[in-house]
């Protein structure tokens, strides 16, 4: 499944200062949809090239790490169940950090 | 409108830091007195402690921003004021206690630039999520003095400058979608002398809190303005500091503690409990590897 994802707020740093990432992501064996909480083990493994703790905490993101899909808080949409289309975009914005 | 935060004419300089929270303030504030008419004087007022790799960046955000909403700028740095980079305290006094030390100058510094612009009051960006780490920082280290004072939406009406948090029951996840919606240019790096901060903790709490009950973040700030002190409890009292005039409880201000024990080679001159100058338990109860921090909020974490 073709995605975009974004990151930032300071999280593109954990990605090698890339913020942008048109990526192929699989669906896991077995499933027929990819949910976010696959999309973010797919993210971990494959993406985030430093400091893993300052993304994910458990299962879900780290507190503090706003997840928008299509423009809408995952909070709206079920969070980890959310379910992934084709070409969604998917940001994710960290809030740690001084104002 | 309730709080009566600003009155039409009033000069205010805004705290940037060219951080999120200190760039929406800014355009919002700058917006609303356009579409309003508010007929306030708005001004930037910037503090550059010398850290390099951080502020240097982050200040450049901000005079894109001078350009960006049309608001005069002026940045205060530690060098001219105190004749110290945070970088060269560092280094003469290790990784401990730094927020300390920036925390203390950076109000004062702010106060200073607040004065040189003959400002009415300063609006900080500081959001609800600050406040209710603020509020658990007093609670878990017993100092009441500043626990009745920290959640006051404006602060020091009978000192130098008058403070205000416009931001106070904002949440910082309303901010970040707001300057991310917006497409607001802003900086977000960790200041790297932060990571052992006191504050750290507070914070993580408060993020694990409002995952599960988002409400508690406002709750916590409620709790705090309605805390009552038995009028029996001894409360230091304002004065100003005999050496600079600064408004201070002590006998001198805590920046001027702080810098005698820079300029005389004693770095722990104010920190912890100390016999010094002020034989002061109240004031300065920062053990261990605890210390109160803002993480590089561009003022102080804590209000006179």
């Amino acid at each position: 499944m073709q995605l975009t994802l974004e990151f930032g707020g300071g999280l593109e740093l954990l990605c090698e200062s890339v913020k942008v990432h048109n990526v192929n992501v699989d669906l896991p064996k077995g499933a027929e949809k990819l949910t976010m909480r696959d999309l973010l083990s797919w993210v971990r493994t494959n993406l985030i090239k430093e400091r893993p703790e300052m993304f994910m905490k458990g299962e879900s993101v780290r507190p503090g790490v706003l997840v928008l899909v299509n423009d809408c808080d995952w909070e709206l949409s079920g969070q980890l169940d959310t379910t992934l289309e084709e070409k969604d975009v998917v940001v994710f914005i960290s809030t740690l950090h001084g104002g | 409108m309730e709080n009566q935060l600003f009155k039409p004419g009033e000069r205010i300089a805004i705290g940037a830091s060219g951080g999120k929270d200190s760039t929406v303030l800014a355009y919002v504030l700058s917006e609303l007195n356009r579409r309003h008419n508010y007929g306030l004087d708005l001004f930037l007022l910037s503090v550059d402690e010398g850290i390099t790799g951080y502020r240097d960046d982050s200040l450049e955000t901000v005079k894109r921003n001078e350009l960006q909403y049309g608001l005069p700028l002026k940045i205060v740095s530690y060098k001219d004021l105190y004749g110290w980079t945070m970088d060269e305290i560092v280094k003469m006094i290790g990784l401990k206690n730094n927020c300390t030390f920036c925390g203390v100058f950076r109000r004062q510094a702010l106060d200073r630039g607040a004065a040189l612009l003959k400002v009415d009051k300063v609006a900080t960006g500081h959001n609800a999520d600050d406040i209710a780490e603020t509020v658990l920082l007093n609670i878990l280290r017993g100092d009441i003095a500043r626990l009745s004072r920290c959640t006051s939406i404006t602060t020091g009406e009978d000192g130098p400058i008058p403070r205000c948090k416009p931001f106070k029951y904002t949440y910082e996840k309303e901010i970040v979608m707001y300057a991310y919606f917006k497409k607001l240019d802003y900086f977000s790096t960790e200041c790297i002398y932060s990571p052992n901060a006191y504050r750290g903790f507070a914070r993580e709490f408060i993020k694990d809190l409002e995952r599960i009950r988002p409400r508690a973040i406002l709750d916590i700030i409620k709790s705090g303005e309605n805390f009552r002190i038995s009028t029996s409890t001894k409360m230091p009292e304002q004065g100003t500091c005999e050496r600079c005039g600064y408004i201070s409880s002590q006998k001198w201000c805590k920046a001027c503690v702080l810098l005698e024990g820079l300029n005389r080679g004693l770095p722990k001159l104010g920190i912890g409990r100390s016999r010094g100058l002020n034989s002061d338990v109240k004031k300065d109860i920062k053990q261990g590897g605890g210390t109160e921090s803002i993480e590089s909020k561009q003022c102080g974490s804590l209000d006179f």
